[in-house]
């Protein structure tokens, strides 16, 4: 590879300078992408198991809303759901996990709206199946665990964008600045120290001529 | 504070499951008009949206749009004719994208 500096003393304490704050940079940067993976790992693994348990229940949930639809004829269905019991409002926060920022899902409490725990179903019992109730149910006890798995799972896919983000500046520090910069340091000390040596060899030189002259 | 609303997008019978619970919650037959939905959900200020593996597999680019986005969060769920296992993958992709080898489910895969 073609090295292109000016082989000065001032360029060889400017690039010893920049060299040093890339070692520091890429010594913070890999202790940052340790400790991202780190959390990573465990926020990934939160990730799955919640992810299993939620996929299992909610075919649990829909299996008896299938039930409930074979069983009640469509627009009775329809109607009966038709007006939610209440709305279901979040709150979103920030938290900064090792700068990167993931969203915090907080549900809103509804109880003032009507939803209280004796009153999850929006409709009479008198049209409606039993399924359709079991279905409700299970769906009202899921829906915070879901916004969880909302939480985690988003929080797992921001991570993940940095950590790759992350390792490729490391990556691009350890393999190519800095060996690149060290290179360059190397030929500025060859050249500064053959010219020095010439300026020797050239100085005894003339100091012989002189002698030879003056005897 | 601000408040954040939550949506369903999905076929018909899996949303109206929802729509009990007081999500918002829109219909899709076609992957056009979920495409559509998306949008203008993330534009109506909605945190958190559900889709479907079913139909979320016909939209991936869209999806794969706003997960670098802090908000919103895009969560794939079963539909009611059970799971295609996209949810799972989606997370093995970020590990592999993370880590660049799949070091939480390979156990699984050797089981399979």
């Amino acid at each position: 590879m073609e090295i292109r500096v000016n082989p000065t003393r001032m360029e060889l304490s400017k690039l010893k300078k920049r060299v040093k704050v890339a070692r520091r940079g890429h010594k913070l940067l890999k202790d940052k992408q340790d400790e991202l993976i780190k959390k990573f790992i465990d926020l990934v693994k939160q990730n799955k198991e919640l992810r299993q348990e939620i996929e299992k229940e909610l075919s649990e949930a829909f299996r008896n809303f299938v039930m409930a639809r074979a069983a009640m004829s469509g627009q009775v269905l329809e109607e009966s759901l038709m007006y939610p019991v209440g709305k279901v409002d979040i709150k979103v926060a920030e938290k900064n996990v090792m700068s990167v920022r993931i969203p915090q899902i907080d549900i809103v409490g509804d109880e003032e709206a009507g939803g209280e725990e004796t009153n999850k179903y929006a409709y009479g019992f008198a049209g409606t199946s039993g399924e359709l109730d079991n279905a409700i149910s299970i769906l009202a006890d899921i829906l915070p665990r879901l916004l969880k798995l909302a939480e985690i799972e988003k929080g797992c896919q921001l991570m993940a964008v940095e950590i790759e983000k992350t390792r490729r500046r490391v990556n691009a520090l350890e393999y190519v600045m800095i060996p690149t910069m060290s290179d360059k340091i190397k030929y500025i000390t060859m050249k500064l120290d053959e010219n020095e040596r010439g300026n020797i060899t050239r100085l005894m030189k003339v100091k012989d001529m002189m002698m030879q002259e003056g005897v | 504070m601000f408040m954040y609303k939550v949506g369903v997008i999905g076929d018909k019978d899996t949303v109206l499951a929802f729509k009990a619970l007081g999500l918002g919650t829109f219909a899709a037959v076609s992957p056009e008009e979920a495409k559509k939905t998306l949008r203008a959900l993330v534009r109506e200020k909605y945190a958190v949206i559900f889709i479907t593996e079913q139909i979320a597999s016909q939209m991936e680019d869209m999806i794969e749009e706003y997960q670098n986005e802090i908000l919103p969060a895009i969560i794939l769920i079963p539909n009611n004719q059970g799971s295609l296992g996209t949810g799972m993958q989606k997370i093995r992709e970020s590990v592999e994208r993370a880590i660049g080898v799949d070091i939480i489910f390979e156990r699984e895969g050797e089981e399979n």
